[in-house]
């Protein structure tokens, strides 16, 4: 990541996603003031008019590719960006958009749409990762504004950013915060959930929902052994749990198709 | 107390040499004259379903009634039949959290007008603490912790400032929970040194009252301020059949015989791969465990490229960064991370710092979120498993 003589220039984009995350970007407020006396925000439809042209030193990139359209753009975005950072979990693994990866779009546009004949999609939602190269992931559904803080400032000094890929209950144990797993007996996500969020929902007595996506070297088989054998979680629960926001990341998705074998097998 | 505390080694059959009484009442007097002493008093608490480790007013915010069941990866809380006040053994919380703070800046700077840089000074003072209802395995920990932190060729200064201000009231275990193997690791359950006070909580026909051991001239101090009387031969016998009952009653036990030499021996035991298919290198065990002390070190700049920190963080040798070394994890399997773990917990930790890293207090095996248990690894290495009545065959 190098800075051009220049002020560097920052664009964010916008694919399949509900801006929550450009949102978290705005929510910089002062914090964004301080920022734009070393970046130039080339392009940001959600906070300005201006549309510069490119190339872009940084572009930030917010949603999952859904349409063959998106699967183009993202294209020229890549061949006009020098470092392009993924912000969130849409962007990072195809986001809660990705649950009709596990079912027949055609099944659903027929029963959505009046006029399914209209719509132009892609079987399945798919994160940027998979159509370009990425520079760096930012997880989060939504991103937390202290890492991308980080990444932005790591992208200006020219340094690596400093984001664990290590679990949530890193955080957990540091903030102090008893676990709702061992405690209450409330199954948590945490263990295979990357760090980021600051162990928000264990500190707010429940378990982790996996906004963050799959922790390095996650090992969702047996947390979901654990949840079924001891904490009684019946498997259609588990698969949902694994089915949320990072429905379609590799190690959740690979574990609910296993779980979601043991459905029937489940129930009485 | 001084940072002096060699070995809280347990003695379970030595009695104390001499002891004195305060009735329950006066240890809100002990209490007060620690705040008058100018001390931040931290114990035990019930909290969020657990009996943590925080500040205390008085003795009403102690967990009086409760206890704790606890078994691998299951911790929950109980009435007891009786009002005692520390009827408990260990929570989720351990002293390290006050000596070794989670996360802690180092030390900033910010850049100066002529492009140089200047360290900013730290006005936080040193904080003083007490620290009441400290189990015996708990001053063996805090004296492992001691040897890593002051006792080595560099001090930490973090830690030793902290831990030069800190004063000890311990309090002898009766109710060990079901992942306590203190009496198997030589660490309790009865304090025997390392602390200013040591408390042994009796409620019998007698009343409720505390016997009360002194370790050093602080200790003295504080229990000269309170009404106390001298122990009787029959309190004296009652302290110590509280522990000698406790040592009978440990949840778990592990055979630490020749444990340096049997690790060595099978770093290739089929049985890491068996631990690796369960462990979910979460690393509760290692930020639970009282001994284990690895930190990272980041430097977090400001957005406007000002002002930067040093920050300091509570880490885990279960993390790929943490050894991530000229491109690659030295350790990128979890069954390498565990080994690793056990191991120099249990073996390479005698070669460092001449005592075994384990203390007996169980808090990893209730607080790892799959119930993996250190006992139980130890005895399929060395290839029994615990019995029924809780013995080891040979
Ligand atoms: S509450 Fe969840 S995230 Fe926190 S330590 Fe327990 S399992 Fe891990
Ligand atoms: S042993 Fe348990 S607590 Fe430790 S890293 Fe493995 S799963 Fe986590
Ligand atoms: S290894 Fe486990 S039992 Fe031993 S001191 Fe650490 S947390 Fe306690």
């Amino acid at each position: 990541m190098s800075v051009t003589a220049e002020r560097p220039t920052l664009a964010v984009w916008k694919f399949a996603s509900c801006d929550g995350c450009q949102l978290e970007v705005l929510s910089l407020a002062d914090r964004l003031l301080t920022l734009t006396e070393r970046i130039d925000v080339a392009f940001f439809l959600e906070a300005s008019g201006s549309r510069a042209e490119g190339p872009y030193d940084l572009s930030l990139v917010e949603g999952s590719v859904t349409t063959p359209d998106d699967a183009r753009r993202i294209r020229e975005i890549r061949a006009q960006s020098k470092t392009l950072v993924t912000i969130g979990a849409c962007a990072t693994s195809g986001g809660i958009q990705a649950l009709r990866n596990f079912a027949d779009i055609d099944a659903f546009t027929s029963i959505v749409y009046a006029r399914p004949d209209y719509i132009d999609t892609l079987a399945k939602s798919t994160g940027i990762a998979d159509h370009v190269t990425v520079d760096f992931e930012l997880r989060g559904c939504p991103i937390s504004i202290t890492q991308l803080t980080e990444v932005v400032t790591a992208f200006l000094d020219g340094r690596r950013p400093s984001v664990a890929p290590s679990s949530v209950c890193g955080e957990c144990k540091r903030r102090g915060t008893v676990c709702v797993m061992v405690a209450h007996g409330t199954p948590c996500l945490g263990p295979i959930t990357q760090a980021g969020c600051g162990a928000l929902c264990p500190a707010y007595d429940r378990g982790c929902y996996g906004c963050f996506g799959p922790a390095e070297t996650a090992n969702a088989a047996s947390l979901m052994d654990w949840w079924g054998d001891v904490l009684g979680v019946d498997a259609g629960s588990r698969v949902r749990m694994l089915r949320t926001f990072n429905a379609n990341a590799p190690e959740f998705r690979d574990e609910s198709r296993r779980q979601d074998e043991q459905v029937d097998h489940d129930t009485p | 107390m001084t940072a002096q505390a060699a070995s809280a080694a347990g003695d379970a059959a030595r009695p104390p040499e001499s002891a004195e009484v305060i009735k329950a009442d006066a240890l809100e007097d002990l209490l007060d004259g620690l705040g008058r002493r100018g001390y931040t008093v931290v114990g035990p608490t019930v909290a969020d379903g657990a009996i943590v480790y925080d500040e205390l007013t008085s003795v009403a915010d102690l967990p009086r009634g409760w206890t704790d069941e606890q078994s691998p990866g299951r911790y929950r809380l109980a009435r007891r039949e009786d009002e005692a006040w520390f009827g408990y053994a260990v929570g989720p919380h351990s002293w390290k959290r006050y000596l070794l703070p989670p996360t802690h800046t180092a030390w900033s700077a910010e850049r100066t007008a002529d492009g140089g840089m200047r360290i900013l000074d730290d006005p936080s003072p040193v904080p003083r603490y007490a620290f009441v209802g400290v189990r015996s395995c708990e001053l063996a920990a805090i004296a492992v912790q001691d040897r890593v932190f002051i006792r080595g060729p560099f001090a930490d200064t973090v830690y030793a400032r902290r831990r030069d201000e800190v004063l000890l009231v311990a309090v002898n275990c009766g109710d060990p929970a079901g992942t306590c193997f203190c009496a198997s690791m030589g660490t309790g359950p009865r304090a025997t040194t390392g602390f200013d006070l040591a408390l042994t909580e009796l409620l019998d026909d007698e009343g409720h009252r505390f016997v009360v051991e002194v370790g050093t001239a602080a200790g003295r101090a504080l229990l000269d301020d309170v009404t106390h009387r001298a122990a009787e031969q029959r309190d004296v016998a009652a302290a110590v059949d509280i522990t000698d009952r406790a040592a009978q009653r440990m949840g778990r036990q592990m055979d630490v015989t020749g444990i340096r030499e049997l690790l060595y021996d099978n770093l290739e035991h089929p049985r890491w791969d068996d631990v690796a298919s369960r462990c979910l290198a979460c690393g509760n065990c290692t930020l639970a465990c009282p001994t284990c002390f690895c930190t990272s070190v980041t430097d977090v700049t400001d957005l406007a490229g000002e002002r930067i920190e040093r920050q300091r963080a509570w880490d885990s040798c279960f993390t790929l960064d943490f050894t991530y070394t000229a491109g690659a994890p030295v350790r990128g399997t979890t069954r390498s991370r565990y080994r690793q773990w056990m191991t120099h917990k249990l073996a390479t930790w005698i070669d460092q710092f001449g005592s075994s890293g384990c203390v007996g207090c169980g808090r990893c095996i209730t607080w790892c979120p799959v119930g993996i248990d250190i006992t139980e690894e130890v005895a399929a290495i060395r290839g029994t498993e615990p019995d029924e009545s809780g013995e080891n065959e040979t």
